[in-house]
């Protein structure tokens, strides 16, 4: 009779530990834990990934690659200030492309939120069988490995000093100079777009934006919408950035006439640094989208932590049709090229002639 | 509180000027800002003295018979004034204060910055005053001497009308400081603007190859004038290839832009400024 008390007890503590795994999600984790099939394999590596633990996700790493698992986690966690580095894992997705005996490719869509919202990733994963469970092939990190050197940094910069005097008509800067050398109304199924050029005439660093009002046909203001982050602010003198303006629900067939204002400020900057863009190419990804690829070197001495990339597309006539832009999640190492992928609407693609392709760059101070 | 005190001040006063009788008060009819003057009184006896100025009213007791005199202080803002003696009647006279002699000058040129060989883009403006900020309406001969960038000085000479003068001209040729000295009888005031470059004129690159890169280099960048484009100032080099199309937007160093491409077969190379293109080499590489 005392032994039954003691047993029941026991019993019991058995269940309710039991029922709390269960309800704490244990099934589950133990099901994206196995990897008895590719996508088992891919669900449980990109689980992991959302939840930083990089020594299981390593662990569902094939060795044949030889990736070091400082690397890995440099590449998925982000370095040196990058974008990845204010991003996580939001959700995923996975589709099959090929399996075979031994063999399989898988296609992943990776979500990430960032500092700059909702980024996109589409990779094709390789995976290999070993004994029971499949191991994911993951490329192995491109980090540049740019020989020791000194590179001499002499680019100009400039300060805007002094303070204003209140006296009328004495000690005033202009502001600079800048003007909209294009401007081209669209009608997209979710609004209009307002796309176009502008150009820092100037010989002073302009800080600008442009801002767009739709006017309805009697005159009075409809809309009123500024580029926001689809324009470089900064430009150098006889710089030209494209600029996007969206206007979300509204349709030409409202619009009357467009006013456009750009709006520059005097402002200190630097001519340093330079970022190429190289092997520029319009092709197709994974998904069948059009997309203009690409890669950017950082051509100076300092790290760039955080790159956008903007493209301006041109038609046959020289007209801007489209202006696409995109964060590049890696930082920009001197020297050291990072891809970069624009997406072209597929109506769009077809009547893209030429494009202008130019980067925004953000460094970390540093110490 | 002091409102209400003031309106009463005003409405005492504006009722003592109605019942103001002309004559026992003798003003001169125009007296310059900021110089004390006497008014002349007759009669006997004590009386109160109020003077209305613009923005400005003092009261006093006087002795009638006696000049009365209104201190530089009470008169440094031009326009209209009344004084009033009231004994047992009250008497007025009328009298303007001028601006005394141009003191200062306000001169805006603009802009501070003005592409050259541009006509009509520099706006001269000047306003005159004296030394207690009144506008100076009197015309005044104003002198404009101005320094070019490459050295000859010359003189403009017009005259103010009510208190204002200004003038239009156009940027010169050549690049630099251009300075302009607005001057009436000893006041001066300068101002300096800076002539810029315009958009690149010429433009052209030379390419020399270096195993799989091609080295390109602009010639002096200059404008249609011959003057150089700053340093800073961006140059986009395009090169399309069989690799694709890359593209550098660099900054002017000494006069010059400079970059470098890796080629992948023939390629065709751009240069280009703000909206001036320049030449276009095609360049044999390494396929």
């Amino acid at each position: 009779m005392k032994y039954s008390l003691a047993l029941i007890l026991i019993i019991a503590t058995v269940i309710l530990v039991a029922a709390g795994w269960v309800q704490a999600g244990g099934m589950k984790i133990r099901a994206e834990r196995s990897a008895a099939t590719p996508e088992e394999a891919v669900r449980t590596l990109l689980t992991d990934i959302q939840a930083h633990n990089w020594d299981h996700a390593y662990a569902m790493l094939a060795p044949s690659n030889d990736t070091q698992q400082a690397d890995f986690v440099r590449e998925v966690a982000g370095s040196d200030g990058s974008l990845r580095t204010y991003s996580s894992l939001h959700s995923f997705e996975i589709w099959p492309v090929h399996v075979e005996s031994g063999h399989a490719t898988m296609r992943v869509r990776m979500n990430w939120s960032s500092a700059v919202g909702s980024l996109d990733d589409v990779r094709d994963l390789a995976l290999t069988q070993d004994g029971n469970s499949w191991k994911v092939v993951w490329p192995k990190p491109n980090i540049a490995n740019v020989p020791l050197q000194v590179l001499p940094v002499n680019y100009l910069r400039w300060d805007v000093i002094g303070r204003r005097s209140d006296d009328w008509g004495s000690g005033t800067v202009d502001a600079p100079q800048v003007r909209i050398i294009s401007m081209n109304a669209v009608e997209r199924p979710d609004g209009i777009l307002i796309l176009g050029e502008v150009e820092n005439e100037d010989t002073v660093p302009a800080y600008l934006s442009v801002s767009a009002t739709l006017l309805k046909p009697d005159g009075s203001s409809l809309a009123q919408q500024d580029s926001f982050d689809a324009i470089a602010h900064s430009l150098l003198p006889k710089q030209v950035s494209p600029y996007r303006i969206d206007f979300p629900g509204y349709r030409l067939r409202d619009v009357k006439s467009i006013r456009m204002d750009a709006r520059a400020l005097l402002v200190p900057a630097s001519a340093d640094p330079v970022v190429a863009v190289e092997n520029q190419n319009i092709a197709k990804d994974a998904l069948g989208r059009s997309i203009l690829t690409g890669s950017i070197v950082n051509q100076s001495g300092q790290v760039v932590n955080i790159a956008q990339v903007l493209g301006a597309f041109y038609d046959n006539n020289g007209k801007v049709v489209w202006v696409a832009d995109g964060y590049v999640d890696q930082a920009l190492m001197p020297q050291a090229p990072v891809p970069f992928a624009l997406d072209i609407p597929p109506d769009v693609a077809s009547r893209v002639h030429s494009y202008h392709v130019v980067v925004n760059h953000y460094s970390a101070p540093s110490a | 509180m002091w409102r209400t005190v003031t309106c009463f001040a005003l409405l005492l006063v504006s009722a003592l000027w109605a019942f103001a009788q002309e004559g026992a008060l003798h003003a001169p009819k125009t007296v310059t800002a900021g110089n004390s003057f006497p008014i002349l009184t007759a009669g006997q006896g004590s009386a109160t003295f109020y003077l209305l100025g613009v923005g400005h009213v003092t009261k006093r007791t006087i002795q009638l018979g006696q000049e009365v005199i209104v201190p530089a202080s009470d008169i440094t803002i031009s326009g209209t004034y009344q004084a009033i003696a009231c004994s047992s009647s009250c008497s007025s006279a009328t009298f303007q204060v001028l601006p005394a002699a141009p003191a200062r000058l306000s001169f805006l040129l603009h802009p501070s910055r003005v592409p050259v060989s541009n006509g009509d883009a520099i706006n001269a403006t000047t306003l005159v005053f004296d030394r207690y900020r009144n506008t100076v309406l009197s015309p005044a001969k104003a002198e404009f001497h101005i320094t070019l960038p490459d050295g000859p000085t010359m003189t403009r000479i017009a005259q103010t009308t009510r208190g204002i003068i200004w003038f239009q001209m156009g940027s010169t040729s050549k690049q630099g400081r251009l300075q302009i000295v607005a001057s009436i009888a000893e006041v001066s005031e300068p101002r300096v603007i800076q002539q810029v470059a315009s958009d690149a004129c010429h433009l052209r690159m030379n390419a020399a190859s270096a195993g799989r890169y091609v080295k390109l280099e602009t010639d002096p960048i200059r404008d249609c004038a011959g003057n150089p484009l700053p340093d800073g100032t961006i140059v986009s080099f395009t090169k399309i290839d069989n690799a694709g199309r890359s593209t550098v937007d660099t900054p002017i160093k000494k006069d010059k832009a400079s970059a470098q491409f890796e080629v992948s077969g023939n390629a065709r190379i751009s240069v280009a400024c703000g909206v001036a293109l320049g030449n276009e080499l095609s360049v044999g590489g390494r396929p």
